[in-house]
């Protein structure tokens, strides 16, 4: 599949201001989840069978990637600000693309000397032949004028002298360092939009996690690069396990209360805990619906700790496992809605489980060890999960993170580095996994490609636990 | 020569006489009468034992004097001029002695330190109350890796918490279900759910009942031990007792 195959060529200039951007992503393409996923997955897949080694594989493995060119933008105006917020515009629109793990990104030491800043400065003979080889040039200029903020950006086929111009944008804010990093969030996601087939970019999602930096553990949130990192909850008792509503607007959470571990629920709008029913007993690690109309959790109201359903609001309750053992950590298959993953320590050591979302048909999937968190991966088709695949006397016993394929049980191991790594969590784009790991001394999170690889850390401060990344 | 006769006489008498004279001179002077003898200085001694007492208690005083004819103690007047007596004053004192007599006057003191009693013990208590035996009687159950059953080496200590509480049906009280570090937190914090629940159910099969427990997980949360070795994960492996007013 050639690359070109991917891109949507856009002949005549399209500036969208970034109300009407707003807009448009309410109404995203109903095909996020395919497309790229396939092609994604076909090479995952392809290193299945060798999963018992230990092999680097990389996410376009047998898919020769975009090799894009992304000079510094320009400055439009004259104003004093620019420089500063051209540094955080630059930065982040660098890494954004760098972490989405579709393109490959042409060393700056390659680029020619005069770079440009708007569509008749390009000279195409100096970008689309080597050294930068490169296939497309992202470019723009951003200035204040009146202390507003306007960025303008294109990206450019550089091998169509034609008709290069695939995106042409424009952008517009008050003039600070947060709507820099917004706009570069905004126009790195339509670039992957365009050339990572048609699969919305993360650059604007969150990922909430627990922190102990107040003093207790509580629920944190920050976007999906680490930057904003700001608390959510003030409970000053113990909170886990945070999971956001499909639409962003209820965070769920476990948390312990005078009565006990009971699930709680913040209103990301009205930024405060709204009202849900205390069950008794233990409650613990709540998980949404994809249509975001009901949550599983577990509950040990009835002795033992069994996986429970409930509507969002906390009503309908009923009980969907039985049995010896204790069922946590229920996970909803994100594609299908009608599939739930969970653990369950009938058998002793806890192992990862599938049933359907009514209870029926209760599959274990993981064959030994110690295997927990699990996590469906946006198209359906995986499972991450952590796993202690050679626990017990003399072992070893370090905890990593896995990918099992549904369907053919067929796993491969994503992280092999040390320490001890745990609650995987997949990013709406399918492409990216954020995890919890000991790696660096103490628990913080990091974040990695799906094969495993562009592994890097996201918190810094205090212990960082149970990431769960916005479903957009 | 009779002549001579009575000069010679003359002469040996009056050598007699002045013989005699001169011995008789001194003896002459007649010895005025010796002085009356200057009467005897008093003594006086003084001493109390113990010479340290603790407030309330008492002290004997004692003195001894001679050839005083008046004796007295300061802060205690006049008394005998040898004797004793029980003192039992609040503060350290200084008891001074003055005797006089004929002879003088003779002083002698002594100190008796008064230390402050220590502070009360506590009321007597009618006997140790419900939280201090809970404390002393008590047992906590340690549990293996990942089980939450009650293994045959924790049953002696499960007997004996059936009977304490038994025997104290007024006693509410908390079993907290603890686990090691090594666990995820989630699964955690349901083992260590079992395991609270195990205790429980133990106890109430032991006929305790189920009315005065009250149960909680703490997961790894809330760890006894820190280290990372097997005798402190062993430690945070546990269902812990805790006394409920």
């Amino acid at each position: 599949m050639s690359f070109t195959g991917c891109i949507f060529p856009v002949s005549q200039k399209v500036f969208v201001t970034m109300q009407q951007r707003r807009g448009e992503g309410q109404t995203a393409p109903i095909v996020r989840l395919l497309g790229l996923l396939g092609l994604l997955f076909a090479s995952l897949l392809s290193s299945l069978c060798f999963a018992q080694d230990w092999v680097r594989t990389g996410s376009g493995l047998g898919v020769e990637k975009v090799r894009l060119a992304v000079p510094d933008f320009k400055s439009s105006t004259n104003d004093p600000q620019n420089a500063a917020l051209l540094k955080t515009f630059n930065d982040t629109f660098w890494d954004d693309l760098d972490n989405s793990g579709i393109v490959e990104l042409v060393s700056k030491s390659f680029y020619p000397l005069q770079t440009p800043g708007q569509p008749n400065e390009v000279t195409f003979g100096a970008w689309n032949a080597p050294p930068p080889n490169a296939a497309m040039v992202a470019f723009g200029n951003l200035g204040v004028a009146n202390d507003k903020l306007t960025v303008l950006g294109w990206l450019y086929d550089v091998k169509n002298t034609q008709s290069p111009q695939v995106l042409g944008k424009e952008y517009t804010d008050v003039a600070s360092d947060d709507a820099a990093r917004i706009i570069a969030h905004k126009f790195a996601d339509e670039i992957i939009f365009r050339l990572g087939g048609g699969i919305q970019g993360i650059a604007e999602s969150k990922i909430y996690f627990v922190s102990d930096r107040s003093g207790h553990k509580e629920i944190w949130v920050m976007d999906y690069d680490g930057a904003n990192q700001r608390q959510v909850t003030h409970q000053n008792s113990i909170s886990l396990s945070p999971r956001i509503s499909p639409d962003g607007t209820r965070l769920a959470f476990s948390s312990l209360t005078k009565s006990g571990w009971d699930i709680l629920m913040f209103s990301t709008d009205l930024n405060r805990l709204v009202s849900f029913p205390r069950f008794g007993a233990t409650n613990l690690s709540p998980s949404w619906s994809p249509d975001g109309l009901k949550l599983a959790f577990s509950s040990s109201r009835s002795g033992d700790s069994e996986i429970y359903l409930c509507d969002a609001g906390g009503g309908n309750l009923h009980r969907m496992t039985a049995g010896q053992g204790p069922d946590v950590s229920p996970a909803w298959n994100r594609k299908t809605g009608v599939q739930i993953a969970f653990v369950s320590g009938r058998t002793g050591l806890p192992q990862v489980y599938s049933m359907e979302a009514d209870g029926t048909n209760q599959q274990r999937l993981t064959d030994q060890g110690y295997a927990v968190s699990p996590n469906w991966s946006p198209n359906g088709q995986f499972l991450a999960l952590a796993w202690i695949r050679k626990y017990g006397p003399g072992e070893p016993g370090s905890s990593d993170i896995y990918l099992m394929d549904i369907a053919s049980r067929q796993w491969v191991q994503l992280t092999h580095d040390g320490g001890h790594n745990d609650f995987p969590y997949w990013s709406p784009d399918g492409r990216h996994i954020v995890f919890q790991s000991s790696r660096s001394g103490r628990e913080e999170i990091w974040m990695m490609l799906a094969d495993g690889t562009k592994l890097h850390q996201l918190t810094f401060t205090g212990r960082n636990t149970q990431p769960n990344w916005s479903w957009k | 020569m009779n002549h001579r006769a009575v000069q010679l006489f003359a002469t040996v008498a009056s050598l007699a006489a002045i013989l005699f004279l001169g011995a008789c001179h001194k003896k002459a002077a007649p010895a005025p009468p010796p002085p009356p003898p200057p009467p005897p200085a008093p003594t006086a001694s003084i001493s109390v034992s113990p010479d340290t007492i603790q407030q309330g208690q008492s002290a004997t005083l004692s003195w001894q004097t001679s050839n005083a004819t008046d004796v007295s103690i300061d802060g205690i007047g006049a008394v005998q001029a040898s004797g004793s007596q029980q003192v039992s004053p609040s503060q350290s004192t200084t008891y001074h002695l003055v005797a006089k007599g004929a002879g003088g006057t003779q002083e002698a003191s002594t100190r008796l330190t008064v230390t402050q009693p220590p502070p009360p013990p506590p009321a007597p208590a009618p006997g140790p109350s419900d939280e201090d035996l809970f404390g002393q009687n008590i047992k906590d159950i340690y549990f293996d890796y990942d089980k939450s059953d009650i293994r045959p080496d924790q049953e002696a200590s499960m007997q004996a918490d059936v009977q304490f509480l038994n025997q104290h049906p007024n006693i509410n009280f908390l079993i907290e279900g603890h686990c090691d570090e090594r666990g995820s937190i989630e699964y955690n914090l349901a083992l260590g759910d079992r395991r609270a629940q195990s205790v429980r159910s133990t106890l109430v099969a032991g006929g305790v009942s189920a009315s005065r427990i009250k149960t909680i997980s703490y997961g790894k949360e809330k760890p006894f031990c820190l280290e990372h070795t097997e005798s402190c994960w062993q430690e945070n492996r546990r269902g812990h007792f805790v006394y409920q007013k």
